[in-house]
């Protein structure tokens, strides 16, 4: 089994759009995660049958007994996310307590350890939730992180061990993983062991400076990395840069993908862009897909 | 006043309006400053192209264990949630990839073993873009934690009246760190299945941290009217729209400013700007009422 990741570095390339096409073209053959758990929209196109739906608890946060707190403030004043204020109820010792606000809180403990009174508790987060579905192309694992939540890149760990469990037990070809952009803890929490990245870039300096630095994350993790260029015709002259960057570099260089509209209408039909239309971007996204089948095989 | 444009879904066009508005505002005499908190991917200084003037290392302090004065105690190990100090046999091994630097191993240590040392995390960058002061944060490769980072971005002093601020996209933990302190947060979003259901769980967020908001409409003809019926139910004002245009698209490719080399964008943010002074300036009084 293979492992292929979708990043992109700078959001809005095209990765799951992409990736649902690829997911058509390796049909039956393939186990899909959605590691961009932080904003997924891979489900709204593969539209999955969710068979099992499982809390997420990545760390956890502290919470101030208002009813003992004496007020003493060792707690906030040793917090480094400025996440206690005294800003909680009255009680009979104090006329103003100690309170965490969950939101900047870290789940550290460190409070827990100052506290002079046992006043903390430490209480397990849910930071969401993830997905066991089944799709029209092969089993999908999912996953929506809590509003304004953290541990994502714990999140995305365990979608990708789920998948990989998934893949392995049903004996497919291939571990098609849709990642997030940027290059911070969700990316490295995708990326790392995979045999093969793929980065969708495009052709505008954004795109072609978000490519470089990504290359450069992949290439710190030592994970064998393929380039294409989607929306090429915006800018051939950027287009060729990126070209010439991934030569410089020693990438592998997976296609280039017209820019064309239909990838809207393939996405407000639900459908994937292969399924929807047999135009050049289809063609254009075939090529692709050969490349990486030719990479993954040799 | 602090205005911070985010968005749920990547590549909506955050930089291209923080830009742009930054720009107009400029123009219109304001003084006025942009602050690129976008760390992991930071895209701002392609379109204002500022002259950088210093730069500043950012840190944050990680376990440093004098081996000479450690006891074997395990403590520290004990403590830390992150599984950033672990001791293996009579070694005891730091990783700065997974500390938080929350200083609870060196609180902890009986024996005054643990110090902390500075790891470098990226840096900040300021300078200049014509009347317009640049910042930003370069997050450095292969870095996971963002948000001191951030933190340090926002805290460049501002002497500028209007400050915008342009947001990682997503809605975790550096995108809640980057909007949390907002006067104002505008959500740039396109009319696609992908644009609406992020821009859903930005609104969310947003809701969360109890700011005032508003949603400028991106690539605006292209897609369905979904976002649109969703900005009439949810009682969200629309603060502009800017149509799918392929000069904007090779302009924005090479990197200039549309309200420059297409002066008819200039008025287009210009009426955006002014709208979200009303809106901003409305949600003001009601917060102060």
């Amino acid at each position: 089994m293979k492992e292929l990741v979708v990043i992109s570095g700078k959001g809005g390339t095209g990765k799951t759009s992409l990736v649902a096409s690829l997911a058509a073209l390796a049909r039956d053959q393939v186990v899909l995660a959605d590691c961009d758990v932080d904003a997924a929209d891979l489900h709204l196109v593969l539209e999955p049958k969710i068979n099992e739906a499982t809390d997420f608890s990545g760390g956890s946060l502290a919470v101030i007994d208002a009813a003992k707190c004496i007020g003493c403030m060792k707690c906030q004043n040793i917090c480094r996310f400025s996440a206690i204020s005294l800003k909680g109820p009255a009680n009979d010792f104090v006329r103003k307590t100690c309170r965490v606000d969950s939101i900047a809180c870290e789940g550290c403990g460190v409070c827990l350890e100052v506290c002079p009174i046992g006043a903390v508790d430490m209480k397990p987060s849910i930071n969401g939730q993830w997905f066991a579905s089944e799709t029209r192309f092969g089993p999908m694992v999912h996953a929506k992180l809590g509003i304004a939540e953290e541990n994502s890149g714990k999140l995305v760990s365990l979608v990708r061990s789920k998948a990989r469990e998934l893949a392995e037990s049903q004996k497919k070809e291939l571990l098609l993983i849709d990642g997030s952009p940027g290059i911070g803890c969700p990316v490295i929490a995708s990326v790392t062991g995979a045999d093969l990245v793929l980065i969708v870039s495009e052709p505008t300096v954004s795109g072609l400076h978000d490519m470089e630095r990504v290359a450069g994350l992949t290439r710190h993790f030592n994970v064998p990395t393929m380039v294409c260029v989607n929306k090429w015709d915006i800018n051939a002259s950027v287009s060729g840069q990126i070209e010439e960057t991934v030569k410089k570099n020693s990438l592998f260089f997976a296609g280039r993908i017209r820019y064309d509209r239909t990838v809207t209408q393939a996405m407000i039909h639900r459908q994937a862009v292969v399924e929807f239309t047999r135009n050049g971007l289809a063609r254009d996204i075939e090529t692709v897909w050969k490349n990486i089948e030719h990479y993954l095989n040799r | 006043m602090k205005i911070t444009i985010a968005s749920g879904k990547g590549g909506t066009g955050k930089a291209t309006i923080a830009t742009n508005l930054a720009y107009v505002a400029a123009q219109s005499g304001k003084e006025v400053a942009y602050i690129d908190c976008d760390v992991e991917e930071p895209n701002g200084h392609l379109f204002l192209h500022p002259t950088l003037t210093s730069q500043k290392t950012i840190s944050i302090p990680v376990p440093k264990v004098d081996e000479a004065k450690c006891i074997h105690c395990q403590r520290c190990a004990q403590v830390c949630r992150f599984s950033a100090i672990v001791c293996v046999g009579q070694t005891v091994l730091v990783n700065p990839q997974m500390c938080h630097g929350c200083g609870g191993c060196t609180l902890v240590c009986p024996s005054g073993a643990i110090e902390e040392e500075n790891w470098p995390i990226g840096v900040v960058d300021s300078g200049v873009s014509g009347a317009i002061d640049f910042a930003r944060g370069v997050l450095k490769i292969g870095v996971a934690i963002s948000p001191p980072l951030i933190r340090a971005v926002k805290s460049v002093p501002a002497s500028a009246e209007i400050v915008f601020v342009d947001a990682p996209p997503g809605t975790s933990c550096p995108v809640v760190e980057t909007v949390r302190e907002s006067d104002y947060v505008v959500l740039v979003t396109e009319p696609t299945p992908f644009g609406l259901n992020d821009l859903k769980l930005a609104v969310e967020m947003v809701k969360v941290l109890e700011r005032p908001m508003g949603i400028i409409v991106n690539r605006a003809d292209t897609g369905n009217e979904d976002v649109f019926d969703y900005c009439r139910e949810r009682n969200i004002p629309v603060l502009g729209k800017i149509v799918d245009d392929r000069a904007v698209a090779e302009a924005y490719s090479r990197g200039e400013l549309i309200s420059r080399a297409i002066p008819k964008y200039a008025e287009n943010f210009q009426i955006i700007l002014k709208r979200i002074f009303d809106e901003a300036l409305l949600a003001g009084k009601e917060i102060a009422l």
